[in-house]
């Protein structure tokens, strides 16, 4: 029987699809524009997959915040995602 | 700091010292960090030491970023480049670093809230989805609809790639979300030439009564059609329904410190950016009501000298702080751009002491 996967796995998850990185390069201190792959274009499908993910609304100031993992985990629990 | 503060709310009681001591330090930073810039300091205003009123600020020719690579970062800290769409000759080059390009998000993003709310939009674009391939490549357009992108959500494409109106997807965006409220955005001639347009000629309109549009990028082309705001506007209305139309104005040089139009058809300064019209032959500042060369100055240009720029374009400044839509601040209209003749003029006043480092 498999668990299901914890709300952090989902994050790394999440991220490693949307910016496609290994998600062993998913730590808590990455951050928005530090790598190629995370540039604006990106950031918006990592928006759209952590909604569609945790079922959540981001708004503006959520996008503009979200400027690392770690700030992703801040903004979700905002949301009721607990980590 | 003028960037945390509201967008429309600041009288000039309260905005002009802070404005002008945020000017002031850009500029004594960018004669630190940009010898180009110092030169051009130094050769047009000697003895300069500090600007105690806006207009005393120096200034440079937008025209200049197409011949020299100004920045006040080393390479190593350029962290991408914009572009601008460039119809003739060099195109501008600008030099953004991490913290520069953040805060022009921010910014964009603090004036865009006030228009739109906070909430995201279901946001239909009025170009082809390839306008954001090559991801290094920063057009103007590109990085136009980037920036707005932040807006929204299930971005929509309505065009394809001949140009043509994807007239199904669009029908399925509208189904889907006309009867929320829906962010609409392109480059004004786009909206207007392969969109508003093409739903006239195949007698096909479109529905979105709660969208918004949101349109930039410059009136010449319409101009040459005798296509106005007004008709713009009505145009708009007939074939899509949306009831709010706003034009923004704003320069890649100056990214995040847009103008937008308001209720009333004027573009307003937002807290963290301001503007001046001076007389082409002398230089000037004109009062209220009076046309000019429209200059720019924006709090957030740090990596490259752009913070006070003499732009091409013709302007008239309306008032201050007494818009009937109840925004503080500067507001105007632009005129037009100016004869080639007269932009060859304004970069030459500035050229002869400085050359081109490669």
């Amino acid at each position: 029987m498999s668990n299901e996967p914890t709300n952090n796995e989902k994050l790394i998850s999440s991220f490693a699809t949307s910016l496609v990185i290994p998600e062993s390069q998913v730590s808590e201190s990455l951050a928005y524009n530090t790598i190629n792959e995370w540039d604006s274009t990106a950031h918006m499908l990592l928006i759209a997959e952590l909604e569609n993910t945790f079922n959540v609304m981001l708004d503006t100031d959520d996008i503009i915040d979200l400027s690392s993992v770690n700030k992703a985990k801040e903004i979700l629990a905002k949301h009721g995602i607990t980590f | 700091m003028l960037i945390e503060q509201a967008p429309y709310e600041l009288t000039v009681a309260k905005k002009a010292p802070l404005l002008l001591a945020q000017l002031n330090s850009l500029t004594a930073h960018h004669r630190e960090f940009c010898s180009e810039y110092e030169s051009v300091v130094t050769a047009q205003w000697p003895n300069y030491a500090v600007a105690n009123q806006l207009a005393a600020v120096p200034y440079l020719a937008v025209s200049l970023f197409k011949h020299l690579s100004l920045k006040s970062i080393p390479d190593s800290e350029v962290f991408k480049t914009l572009y601008s769409s460039g119809t003739t000759g060099n195109p501008s080059k600008i030099a953004l670093d991490r913290e520069t390009a953040g805060l022009q998000s921010k910014t964009l993003v603090k004036i865009m809230q006030h228009w739109l709310g906070k909430e995201r939009r279901p946001m239909l674009i009025i170009d082809k989805p390839s306008i954001l391939d090559a991801r290094n490549s920063f057009s103007a357009r590109a990085a136009g609809i980037k920036g707005l992108s932040f807006m929204g959500r299930n971005h929509c494409y309505a065009l394809n790639e001949d140009m043509s109106v994807n007239i199904d997807a669009v029908q399925q965006f509208c189904s889907e979300f006309a009867a929320k409220p829906v962010l609409v955005f392109g480059f004004t001639f786009m909206v207007w030439q392969y969109f508003v347009e093409q739903l006239k000629q195949s007698k096909q309109r479109i529905s979105l009564p709660n969208a918004i549009l949101l349109h930039s990028g410059g009136w010449k082309k319409l101009e040459d059609r005798a296509v106005d705001n007004a008709t713009f506007k009505q145009a708009v209305l007939e074939h899509t329904d949306i009831p709010k139309v706003h034009n923004f104005y704003g320069l890649v040089e100056q990214v995040g410190s847009i103008f937008v139009e308001c209720e009333q058809g004027h573009l307003h300064c937002s807290s963290y950016s301001d503007v001046l019209v001076r007389d082409a032959e002398t230089w000037h500042p004109l009062p209220l009501g009076k046309e000019g060369i429209l200059q720019l100055m924006s709090v957030l240009p740090k990596s490259y000298p752009g913070h006070s720029l003499l732009t091409e374009d013709r302007a008239v400044i309306l008032g201050e702080d007494d818009c009937l839509c109840g925004r503080k601040g500067k507001y105007f209209n632009i005129k037009g751009r100016l004869p080639k003749v007269d932009m060859r003029g304004c970069s030459d006043t500035f050229t002869p002491t400085v050359r081109e480092r490669s």
